[in-house]
């Protein structure tokens, strides 16, 4: 068990926008969240990721409780994220930005005399993680010229760099045209085996993404786990279709 | 860089005194300028409280000679530097919990405790009227014997550039560090550098403490030249002129606030000497280089050279 969220509650005031999630993530699993706006899914990523305390219930990861205990100290004990808006460092460079990635992997952030220039394994590192994504030919665009898809990329491609063991997309293919979405997954699903990344948790919207990649999907509505099954349990389960995929069912059928 | 230090070695054989003279300050706010744009170039935080560390390490010289017989200049800027960093230490993990104006506020709200501080404590700081700065020895060698400006323009200019070029070193180590590196992920995106693992508290943090050793150190070069320190030099319009110097160089270039210390003294040298109203001049400036060159000087240089800044 990597990760497992028990009981989850949360209140902003009177709303409750998650009642009583308990979810389970293990090694080796490709898990979709799924749900229509309002659902919770924001919510559960925050609280899985560590920034913001449930009300009610427990987060723990690798047997520990980390609930609130904020994104840079969970990104060290191994879970990464990247966001739904885009978050990149506009100033610097996709392989300033890979290169910072691995400085917070190897803990090396506090070598204020090193030259960072010497160091070839952090260097070594970073060219890696930007071959796996196609980023190398970019590598020293400002990430503020690239594309709104290379931005993306960069985002997802700095959270791999961290070698985290499990990681957390939020809708990692929105704002990259249909024809490049399976591209970007293909290279996510790539990436997680050949840096060790044992668990891929995502929120998705694009119903053909979910059911093409996920090994198990977990439906949200009204902040409570509709279904969590696999994807042919999923598609079977006239609740889920009803409320989350809906009008998209037609597309889901080809996707699948 | 080289060609600058070696006009700056052959200056003392080759210009008038008086302007070897505007040179020390300048060497001097160079240093503080050099610490001071660790934490607002390269972190993203302006501080309009660092003349405070300028005033430790000046009164650092001065106590120094005066009560404890202590000349070495050796001496004062370790000293200087060590309690430049015990008084950043708290003031820094309190100030750098916030940002922007919060921050530049709690910073300015230091400066004038410490401010009132030399002006109240009269037995030790002499009050209002400041302190005696008595004439360092330098590397171990009694200078007392030779003129006032032979000193100046001879042994104690040289000593000066010795320690800008070694601060400059090791502050270009400094941002090309991961250290450095990290540092402009917080400033470009606190966000995504937390998500990365990077604690923004953490790095501020030691960023202040760097600058601020760096305030003391060119704080304690402040000293000897005029040979007295005054509690101006801890007003808070004191942290306002090197801030302002930093836009003039400009902050986005690892050498912007260096020209900009280095315009300043002499600008100011020259305007004083025609009009008594220097700060007018100098703030329809600041005005000007904020709406028309943001990137201050070195951003006027650069835009022909673009190559150049591409890293810093």
């Amino acid at each position: 068990m990597m990760l497992r969220a028990e009981g989850v509650r949360m209140f902003y005031g009177d709303f409750c926008a998650l009642d009583g999630v308990t979810l389970a993530i293990n090694a080796g699993e490709f898990v979709s969240i799924i749900g229509p706006n309002g659902a919770g899914k924001s919510t559960l990523i925050n609280v899985l990721t560590g920034a913001l305390r449930p009300s009610v219930g427990t987060v723990r990861f690798k047997e520990r409780d980390i609930s609130g205990i904020g994104p840079a100290r969970l990104a060290r004990r191994g879970m990464a994220r990247s966001f739904q808006l885009v978050q990149v460092f506009p100033d610097l460079t996709v392989v300033e930005t890979l290169q910072a990635a691995v400085v917070s992997r190897l803990g090396r952030g506090t070598r204020v005399f090193a030259l960072l220039e010497r160091d070839s394994e952090v260097r070594e590192g970073a060219l890696e993680v930007a071959e796996l994504f196609g980023l190398a030919d970019k590598a020293h665009t400002p990430a503020k010229q690239l594309p709104q898809g290379d931005k993306k990329l960069l985002d997802v491609a700095s959270a791999f760099a961290l070698y985290p063991e499990i990681i957390l997309l939020d809708e990692p293919t929105s704002g990259v045209s249909t024809r490049d979405k399976h591209a970007v997954m293909e290279i996510l699903v790539s990436a997680s085996k050949r840096l060790g990344i044992k668990s891929i948790i995502q929120v998705e919207h694009d119903m053909d993404i979910v059911f093409g990649y996920s090994g198990r999907i977990v439906a949200l509505h009204q902040g409570k786990v509709l279904a969590d099954g696999p994807p042919e349990e999923i598609k079977a389960n006239e609740d889920v279709v009803n409320t989350v995929v809906g009008r998209k069912a037609g597309a889901f059928e080809r996707g699948a | 860089m080289g060609l600058v230090a070696t006009v700056m070695a052959v200056l003392p054989l080759l210009a008038p005194a008086y302007h070897v003279l505007l040179m020390l300050p300048f060497m001097a706010y160079a240093v503080i300028l050099l610490g001071l744009n660790l934490l607002f170039g390269y972190s993203g935080l302006v501080s309009f409280g660092h003349a405070l560390f300028i005033g430790i390490g000046a009164y650092t010289g001065a106590v120094l000679t005066t009560h404890l017989g202590v000349r070495s200049l050796e001496l004062i800027l370790l000293a200087s530097a060590a309690l430049g960093a015990l008084v950043a230490t708290p003031v820094a993990a309190l100030c750098v919990r916030y940002v922007k104006i919060y921050f530049g506020m709690l910073t300015l709200a230091f400066g004038m405790v410490f401010y009132t501080f030399l002006l109240k404590f009269y037995r030790l700081t002499g009050g209002d009227e400041g302190m005696q700065v008595l004439r360092p020895t330098l590397l171990g060698q009694d200078l007392g014997g030779i003129p006032k400006t032979d000193y100046l323009v001879g042994p104690y200019y040289y000593y000066s550039l010795a320690v800008l070029v070694l601060a400059g070193l090791v502050m270009w180590r400094i941002v090309h560090s991961p250290f450095g590196l990290c540092l402009r992920t917080i400033r470009d995106n606190p966000t995504k550098a937390e998500a990365l693992g990077i604690s923004i508290v953490r790095y501020r943090w030691l960023a202040f403490v760097i600058s601020a050793v760096y305030a003391a150190v060119g704080g304690a070069l402040l000293g000897p030249p005029t040979g007295n320190v005054d509690p101006t030099l801890a007003y808070w319009t004191h942290s306002g002129n090197i801030v302002f110097m930093t836009l003039l160089g400009g902050f986005a270039n690892f050498f912007g606030p260096v020209l900009g210390a280095f315009v300043f003294i002499f600008l100011q040298d020259t305007v004083m000497s025609v009009v008594p109203y220097w700060r007018l001049i100098f703030g329809a400036i600041l005005a000007a280089v904020v709406i028309f060159a943001p990137a201050g000087l070195m951003g006027l240089v650069a835009r022909r050279r673009p190559a150049e800044v591409a890293h810093t």
